[in-house]
C-alpha cells in the first residue's frame, strides 16, 4: 500500500485520527479499492467510528497489490504511536506539505512520513498487527427517524452541557421540536442535579423525519469527537435512530470522505427482563424481541480467543457470552483478538447491559482445554 | 533604577558585585540550564558562568558577558561557588514571573568571598526584597576538552526549525541519535521508542542550515533523559551549532538574543551513550 496525501488533507487527516482516538486505543486501516478505511472501536463495543477517505482524497491512491482473489491487507496500529505522528494540528497546518503512508511488509512497519516546510522530514516508522476485519453492521435504511442539521448547530447545542456529562438524550417533541437534555441515571439524585435542557426548531435542522415521541440517550464524549471534525470541515450531520435500545448512527458525506460513528443506546428496558443468558448465540439478525441479539446483528464480537463462555462458569446475569467457535463460522462478522475484550472505563450499569461478552464477569468461565493462555488476563476474569 | 548595597561591616570590599536593571536577562539564561538543584558559579572580569552538571555525562553552561550588567565588578582574578540554583531562580523571580512590559525587577548581587553567602537586592515597584543563600564549596567541574581544533562536524542551524522536533521528541525512546554526514541523510536526529522509530531529517541546502560543514559520517548515541533539557535553552534561542569530535562528544551552543538585543550564550555538552547500538529501522 502507498498513498500521498498533500496541502490542506494533511490536516484533514490528522483531525480524522484525532477524532477516532476519542473513541479506541486501536487504529485499524484497511485500504480498499473504494479507499482508505481509518477504523476505531472502543473497549467495551458501545462506539465504532470509521472514516473512509476515497481515492480523490490523495495525490496518490495504490492500495496495493494482492492477487485478485487473496484477502486484502488490514492491519492495526497503537493509536497512541499514530495519533503522535498527527499530534499537534497547527503545525500539520503551518509546516506539513506532503504525507505518505506506505507500508514496508518485509520490515513489517508502516511508514508515515511528513514532508514539511525548509525541507525537513519526519519519518515515523510503526509496527503494526495484522488483524481481522473490524465491521459493524448496520442498516441506516431501518431506521425510523433521521435528523440532518450542519454541524454547527449541534456542536453550538452540546457546548452547554457540562464537559464531563456521560449520557445525553436526544429526543423529539411537540411542533417537531427537538430537545437534548442530560441524562441522570439515578432517580432519586435528580433532585440533587443540574439538569439541562434545550430545544432546537425544525427549521434549524435541514430534514427532520421522525417518529413522534422517540428518543434515544447515548454517549455525549465519542459524540463530541466526530462533532470536532464535522464542525472544522463544514459539513452536514445525519443522525439515524430507532428505538431505545438500537444503535444510534451519525453519518457526515463528503464528496472524498464518508464518516460514520455508531454509538449503542440505552434501553429503555430492566435488567431482569432481559432473556436468560444464553451461549452459542446465533449470529444473525433476529426479530426485535430480543434486543440482546439485535444488538449482536449490529455490532462484531471481538472476542478474546482466551475467554471461552462454552464451557464451565457462571454465565453473566446480565448478557449472554458467545464463544468464539461458534464465532468461526461467519467469518466475515468476526474478529480475532489476541488481548482480552476488557472494557477500559466500563459504561454504567445499563449499558453495560448491552454487550455481550465485553464485560467478563469476576471468577469468570474456565477456558476450554484446548486453548493456551500464554499471558493471563490481568484482572483474572477469562 | 539602580542602588549601591551598604557598605561591607569590616571594610573589605565584596569581591562580586553586580548591577543589573532587568533580572529576567540573568534568569531566563539560568533557567535555560536549571535542570538540577545545584549549580557552579564562576565569575571574572569578562563575566558570570553557570555551570549544572549532571550524571558526569553532561553539563550546561550559561554564560553572561560583563557587558550586560549596568555594573560588574570582580576584585579577585576569579570568584567560584557553588549555590542551589533553584533556590536562586526563585529568588530572582521573586516578583513574579510574567514580563509585564515597562516593569521589570531590579537586580544587585553582592558576593562577600569564601563562606559568606550571595546577596541579592531586588526591586520592584518600590519594593525591595533582600535575599541571602549560602554558598558552598565549588565541586570539581567536567573538561570536555572540546576545542574547535578537535570537531569533526559542525552544523549551524535556526533554532525556529528545531524547536518543535525538539518538544516533541518521543521520550519512550532511551537515546536520541545524531547522524550527521556529508552525505544523505546529512542531519538526522532519530528516536527509537514504543512505537517505532521516528528520524528527522534536514537536508544540507535546507533554508534552516546556516552553515554546513561535515567532513565524515558520524552516527553517535546519546541519553535522550540528559538532553532533553536542552530544549529550555533552544526555545530562547535564535541559533544553535551542532559540533562532534572523533570520540563522538556533542556540543550545543545557543546564540540567545535577550529582550534588549543584546547576545549570550549556553552551552550544552554531553558525551555518547557507550551501550552497543541496534540496527537502525
Amino acid at each position: 500500500m502507498k498513498c500521498v496525501i498533500a496541502g490542506g488533507n494533511v490536516k484533514v487527516l490528522g483531525r480524522a485520527v484525532h477524532s477516532l482516538s476519542r473513541i479506541g486505543d486501536e487504529l485499524y486501516l484497511e485500504p480498499t479499492e473504494k479507499g482508505l478505511s481509518l477504523r476505531a472501536i472502543n473497549s467495551s463495543r458501545s462506539a465504532f467510528a470509521s472514516f473512509l477517505f476515497a481515492p480523490l482524497f490523495f495525490q496518490l491512491y495504490e492500495p496495493g497489490g494482492p492477487a485478485p482473489d487473496t484477502e486484502r491487507f488490514r492491519c492495526k496500529v497503537h493509536m497512541k504511536s499514530f495519533l503522535g505522528v498527527f499530534r499537534s494540528l497547527p503545525s500539520l497546518d503551518k509546516s506539513v506539505g506532503k504525507c505518505l503512508i506506505l507500508l514496508k511488509h518485509r520490515a513489517s512497519r508502516l511508514v508515515l512520513q511528513l514532508h514539511c516546510k525548509y525541507g525537513v522530514t519526519k519519518t515515523h516508522n510503526l509496527a503494526f498487527q495484522e488483524c481481522e476485519r473490524l465491521q459493524a453492521v448496520f442498516d441506516t435504511q431501518r431506521c425510523s427517524s433521521r435528523l440532518c442539521a450542519p454541524a454547527r448547530v449541534l456542536a453550538d447545542a452540546v457546548v452547554h452541557f457540562p464537559p464531563t456529562l456521560a449520557e445525553v438524550t436526544l429526543g423529539t417533541g411537540p411542533g417537531g421540536k427537538i430537545s437534548l437534555r442530560n441524562y441522570v441515571e439515578d432517580e432519586a439524585e435528580l433532585s440533587k442535579t443540574m439538569v439541562t435542557e434545550l430545544w432546537l426548531a425544525e427549521d434549524e435542522f435541514q430534514s427532520v423525519t421522525v417518529s413522534p415521541g422517540s428518543c434515544i440517550t447515548f454517549c455525549l464524549k465519542e459524540f463530541r469527537g466526530l462533532l470536532t471534525f464535522a464542525e472544522t470541515s463544514n459539513l452536514l450531520l445525519t443522525i439515524h435512530f430507532d428505538e431505545p435500545g438500537r444503535p444510534v448512527v451519525f453519518t457526515l458525506d463528503d464528496t472524498v470522505l464518508e464518516v460514520h460513528l455508531v454509538l449503542a443506546t440505552l434501553s429503555d428496558l430492566e435488567s431482569s427482563s432481559l432473556p436468560p443468558p444464553t451461549n452459542g448465540v446465533s449470529h444473525l439478525p433476529t426479530p426485535a424481541d430480543d434486543f440482546a441479539d439485535d444488538l449482536e446483528s449490529y455490532m462484531v464480537a471481538l472476542e478474546s480467543s482466551a475467554c471461552e463462555g462454552a464451557t464451565g462458569g457462571p454465565p453473566s446475569p446480565t448478557f449472554p457470552l458467545r464463544t468464539p467457535r461458534t464465532a468461526q463460522s461467519d467469518p466475515e462478522e468476526q474478529e480475532e483478538e489476541e488481548d482480552g475484550a476488557v472494557p477500559g472505563t466500563p459504561p454504567q450499569k445499563k449499558f453495560r447491559s448491552l454487550f455481550f461478552g465485553s464485560v467478563l464477569t469476576p471468577g469468570g468461565p474456565g477456558l476450554a482445554p484446548t486453548q493456551e493462555v500464554l499471558a493471563e488476563d490481568s484482572d483474572g476474569e477469562c | 533604577m539602580s542602588f549601591s548595597a551598604p557598605p561591607p561591616a569590616s571594610g573589605e570590599p565584596y569581591v562580586l558585585s553586580a548591577s543589573l536593571d532587568n533580572a529576567r536577562h540573568l534568569s531566563s539564561l539560568l533557567r535555560a540550564v536549571h535542570f538540577q538543584d545545584h549549580a557552579t558559579c564562576f565569575a571574572t572580569a569578562s563575566g558570570l558562568r553557570v555551570t549544572v552538571e549532571d550524571a558526569k555525562c553532561i553539563q550546561a553552561n550559561a554564560f553572561i558577558q560583563a557587558e550586560i550588567f549596568q555594573e560588574f565588578a570582580v576584585q579577585e582574578e576569579s570568584v567560584m561557588f557553588r549555590i542551589n540554583l533553584s533556590v536562586l531562580l526563585d529568588c530572582l523571580t521573586i516578583f513574579g514571573t510574567s514580563s509585564l512590559p515597562g516593569t521589570s525587577t531590579a537586580l544587585r548581587m553582592c558576593y562577600r568571598g569564601y563562606g559568606y553567602p550571595l546577596m541579592l537586592f531586588l526591586e520592584e515597584g518600590g519594593v525591595v526584597t533582600v535575599c541571602k543563600i549560602n554558598t558552598q564549596e565549588p565541586e570539581d567541574l567536567l573538561d570536555f576538552d572540546f576545542c574547535s581544533t578537535k570537531v569533526v562536524n559542525k552544523i549551524i542551524l535556526q533554532s525556529e526549525g528545531l524547536r518543535e522536533a525538539f518538544a516533541e521528541l518521543d521520550m519512550t525512546s532511551e537515546v536520541l541519535q545524531i547522524t550527521m554526514s556529508p552525505d544523505k541523510p546529512y542531519f538526522r536526529l532519530s528516536t527509537f521508542g514504543n512505537a517505532g522509530s521516528a528520524h528527522l531529517d534536514y537536508p544540507r541546502d535546507s533554508d534552516l542550515m546556516e552553515a554546513f560543514h561535515c567532513n565524515q559520517t558520524q552516527t553517535n548515541r546519546y541519553k535522550i533523559s540528559l538532553l532533553k533539557p536542552s530544549t529550555k535553552a533552544l526555545a530562547l534561542s535564535c541559533k544553535v551549532s551542532i559540533r562532534t569530535d572523533a570520540q563522538g562528544f556533542l556540543s550545543l551552543q545557543y546564540m540567545i538574543r535577550n529582550e534588549d538585543g543584546q547576545i549570550c550564550f549556553v552551552e550544552y555538552y554531553c558525551c555518547p551513550d557507550e551501550n552497543i547500538t541496534e540496527a537502525e529501522l
